[in-house]
């Protein structure tokens, strides 16, 4: 490991739960509902991160608890029954049904995965019905992605097939894109999980090379490598450089020649390089403060760092997987200084005292930043904008240049000195 | 169990959270998991806020239930207290700290500080957001209160003073809260009655503590001030105004109400008729195409209710549908609803709400921010007039809705959607001319026709749903067809529905050119 300086926090956080991965989950796979058992805070949230109201019909919903749920489990399970019934006659089209549960049907302790049993005795295979938790009392924001995967891995069918399998949500261009890359390399069977639609599961086993695309998906990780599947080691698709060791990881794990790699990585790294340049002369020298929400600070800091030149004061993690990370970690500037957890009013104190041109945050905080004069840039727009790759490392440059470039429009600086 | 895919309200945690945000010096710890941090973006996104609302969330995660929650709790609490310095602090849980039974309010209570400590008990499962919003105000103001006697009460005559009022209810993530009040205060100014205290949006906790220091209450907005506003009454003997000057009709009847609580002589001026733009923009020639335009409205009560009557008395709407999601409002809507020849819809579904304006084929509805989506998808024009709402519904310019001005800008509001609705129908009128490109697009247009698809759709669902209807369905002929695509779209819903019944009654199998002249004949008649 470098000399990245890892310390632990606790206190008061400002984080998503894990619900709200539904969100970016449920456009993944149109074929699939996601019903949060929760309670009407677990609604209001889902609505209130993804703007719900512009669905004539969002594919998620909640069951709401109510007080008489709360007086008698065995009525909770029939009331659950009752509602995913109602729910699967007005949607004939669900082919996949996720029961997420969330913190309340996890402190009363609704047996998730007994209900989804017997509705699965019930339909026949009509509908698959699915559970994990996503509740914030177990998992923060990404961590419900992990969960919903690891869900999916026992249905995976079997295969001696050697495959490339690109595990976690990717904007299906972006997938496409590099697809087309491994193909060129030569690896012709590539497949993603999660797939386009639910049923289109991909299969599994000892000749899988699984190549992580996120960096919050331990879990389904670890299932995945208990499935036989062999996980390559790799920093994460963000930027020219970690999407050029991504790729090049994999292209050794089959062993593809290093000069077919080269020759056709490099002319996608040069012209990388020169769409990047704008946004490193805009970004270069500028103080980056990441604040923990996505798991993927990490990674952006390791771009943003080594290749736009910013200055790292602080990265915050809600959770750091040491294993995964360590190809990350290794290629941060010394002295980095990350953070796992969080206690807020202390972390805001320390964004205060560093004055960064730059903070990463959830929408909670972004506003009152910016009220101070500081610029931000929300960390919920990582996970729905298709940052991955080498082509895509200017546009990701670009969501952190452009509040940048913006702060400068409106303050211009002043030539008279004071 | 209740499945909901989108919710008008949110929880009753979500209430306290607007009234502790819209205070000064006043701090709340919520003992409530990492998630429901969310609410935060409520109001730092939606109002724009440029601070971070004064909520300490507790966090807990899984691996505390196991351990001393209660001493997480009073971590929490002793944190906020030194480095806020709040002058009353509220304590309180959502959903999931309800189920633990920590009872954080008891623990603060017992920790020493010499600050008022106001505990929040807000069932999670059985309340919604201004439930918890009202009960919170109620509970600051009664736990800063309690020890005033009447005597403290203040009479403006004796002490030879300029009457004085309290605005109570006014809140962020309400409507419009922040213009209604300087328009109130302009209003009451002009009317030589003094402003005492603005609470809760603005007010401090020791502002509460000079609530006495008025002659009346006034209750803006009943949703969150009427049990205080009851709660002053009968304990402080402060009499209280009910009207909520939403509407010029409104405000005069306010203006009545509230010089004959305070004793003064109702001022002549309160009737003229140019108090407000309203009366005459809507006498005015161009407002005659307004007369019995078909208006659905749906919201939180009062503002469903002040919609209903300004539509129906001071702009020659015809009320179609009216409706609230707000159980607690119930009661007012029903009868309101009865008065207009109406049911009241009282729901929390926004896919009910959606269907009653298909139903209705509203030429303008007056909604929530979701009304304003379906209207879109509909194709029909809406104007925003109650919360749950967005960032364009909290606009930068000063936009009340209540007193006169207010008046002016509903005016603007409601109508100007409906220019353009007239628009709309000129270009039903001209386009079969060579010159009309179909697909032409209006500010409603990235729709194209589509939104009359879907109101056709609509109907047709709801007639074969029906299944007191026997009789086969009649058929339309090409010219019917034809026929009825000269009829505007907003009103081609209606018209194929009341054809198709009429040609039921009468028998005919298929509906041409001349059934739709006799459907037309036969409802006029």
């Amino acid at each position: 490991m470098s000399g990245a300086t890892l310390l632990k926090e606790s206190g008061p956080r400002e984080v998503f739960c894990g619900l709200t991965s539904i969100v970016w989950l449920h456009r993944r796979m149109p074929d699939a509902f996601f019903l949060v058992v929760g309670s009407r805070t677990c609604a209001h949230l889902i609505q209130s991160a993804a703007g719900v109201m512009i669905f004539a019909e969002p594919r998620f919903g909640t069951a709401i608890l109510e007080e008489r749920d709360l007086a008698g489990l065995a009525d909770a399970h029939d009331e659950l029954n009752r509602v995913v019934k109602n729910l699967l006659a007005r949607r004939p089209e669900i082919k996949t049904l996720f029961l997420v549960g969330s913190c309340p049907s996890e402190v009363i302790k609704i047996d998730l995965s007994r209900v989804a049993e017997n509705l699965n005795i019930e339909l026949k295979g009509q509908v698959t019905v699915l559970n994990y938790s996503g509740s914030g009392i177990e998992t923060t924001f990404t961590q419900g992605e992990d969960g919903a995967l690891k869900a999916l891995i026992p249905l995976m069918p079997k295969s001696d097939q050697k495959k490339l399998l690109l595990v976690g949500t990717l904007a299906n261009a972006v997938e496409d894109r590099l697809t087309s890359i491994f193909n060129r390399l030569g690896i012709n069977n590539v497949e993603s999980f999660p797939p386009r639609q639910s049923t289109d599961l991909p299969s599994i086993g000892p000749e899988t090379k699984v190549l992580l695309t996120q960096p919050y998906l331990t879990d389904t990780a670890r299932e995945l490598k208990n499935k036989g599947a062999e996980i390559i080691e790799a920093p994460f698709p963000l930027g020219v450089t970690g999407s050029t060791l991504w790729i090049q990881a994999a292209a050794n794990s089959f062993g593809i020649e290093k000069s077919l790699v080269d020759s056709i990585l490099n002319p996608l790294i040069s012209r990388a390089k020169q769409a990047l340049a704008p946004h490193v002369e805009k970004l270069s020298g500028k103080k980056l403060f990441l604040l923990p929400e996505s798991q993927l600070e990490i990674p952006l800091a390791r771009f943003l760092s080594n290749e736009c030149g910013m200055e790292i004061v602080e990265i915050g993690t809600p959770y750091l997987n040491r294993d995964l990370m360590k190809a990350e970690i290794d290629l941060l500037p010394p002295d980095c200084r990350i953070v796992e957890g969080q206690h807020v009013e202390r972390q805001l104190d320390r964004v205060r005292d560093s004055s960064p041109d730059l903070v990463v945050c959830g929408m909670g905080l972004a506003n009152p930043l910016e009220a101070e004069g500081i610029s931000t840039k929300w960390s919920i727009e990582m996970v729905f904008s298709p940052i991955h790759g080498i082509d895509q490392a200017s546009d990701l440059a670009e969501l952190f240049s452009r509040p940048l470039r913006r702060h400068e429009i409106l303050n211009p600086k002043t030539l008279t000195s004071h | 169990m209740e499945l909901t895919l989108w919710t008008y309200e949110g929880p009753p945690h979500i209430g306290a959270m607007r009234i502790a945000t819209s205070m000064k010096k006043l701090h709340y710890v919520l003992h409530a998991p990492q998630g429901d941090t969310y609410a935060d973006l409520l109001f730092t996104m939606i109002e724009r806020r440029g601070s971070r609302p004064p909520v300490t969330y507790t966090t807990f995660q899984a691996r505390d239930l196991g351990g001393d929650t209660a001493e997480l709790v009073k971590g929490h609490i002793k944190e906020a207290v030194d480095r806020f310095n709040p002058e009353a602090l509220l304590v309180g849980e959502s959903c999931t700290a309800e189920l633990i039974q920590d009872q954080p309010g008891s623990l603060a209570k017992g920790m020493g500080f010499d600050i008022p400590i106001v505990s929040l008990e807000l069932p999670a499962y059985s309340k919604k957001e201004n439930w918890g919003g009202s009960e919170t105000f109620y509970q600051i103001v009664r736990n800063l209160l309690k020890d005033k006697s009447e005597e403290s009460n203040q009479i403006w005559q004796e002490e030879k003073r300029r009457p004085r009022v309290n605005l109570l209810g006014p809140t962020l993530l309400g409507f419009r809260c922040r213009d209604d009040i300087l328009e109130i205060q302009k209003l009451l100014g002009q009317h030589g009655i003094d402003v005492n205290v603005v609470a809760p949006l603005g007010a401090s906790p020791a502002d509460i503590i000079r609530i006495p220091d008025a002659d009346v209450n006034v209750c803006l907005y009943p949703e969150i001030a009427e049990s205080t506003c009851i709660w002053l009454e009968r304990n402080l003997n402060m009499p209280f105004t009910t009207t909520v000057p939403l509407g010029v009709g409104a405000t005069q009847d306010f203006l009545r109400e509230l010089h004959e609580v305070l004793g003064m002589e109702i001022p002549q001026s309160v009737n003229e008729s140019n108090n407000s733009k309203l009366t005459w923009y809507s006498n005015s020639v161009d407002s005659n195409y307004l007369t019995g335009k078909r208006v659905f409205i749906f919201g939180d009560g009062t503002h469903a209710l002040a919609a209903a009557r300004i539509a129906n008395e001071e702009l020659g709407f015809k009320v179609v549908g009216l409706g609230t999601y707000s159980r607690e409002m119930a009661r007012k809507v029903r009868p309101a609803a009865k008065a207009l020849g109406l049911e009241a819809l009282i729901t929390n579904d926004y896919l009910e709400v959606e269907e009653a304006i298909k139903e209705t084929s509203p030429e303008l509805v007056l909604g929530t921010q979701m009304e304003r989506h379906s209207a879109k998808r509909l194709g029909i024009p809406c104007a925003v007039i109650s919360t749950p709402m967005h960032v364009q519904d909290v606009p930068a310019r000063y936009s009340p809705q209540m007193g006169w001005e207010g008046a002016n800008v509903i005016f603007d509001d409601w109508v100007h959607p409906l220019m353009m609705g007239l628009e709309e129908h000129l270009i039903g009128m001209f386009k079969h001319d060579f010159e009309f490109v179909d697909g032409h697009q209006s500010h409603l247009g990235h729709l194209g026709g589509k939104g009359t698809e879907n109101i056709k759709q609509g109907v047709k669902t709801i007639i074969s749903n029906d299944s007191t209807n026997t009789s086969a369905d009649p058929i339309w002929t090409h010219e019917g067809e034809r026929e009825l695509s000269k009829i505007p779209f907003f009103v081609r819903g209606k018209v194929r529905r009341n054809t198709e019944n009429y040609a039921r009654q009468a028998g005919c199998r298929e509906i041409n050119e001349e059934t739709l002249y006799d459907a037309k004949a036969h409802y006029k008649a």
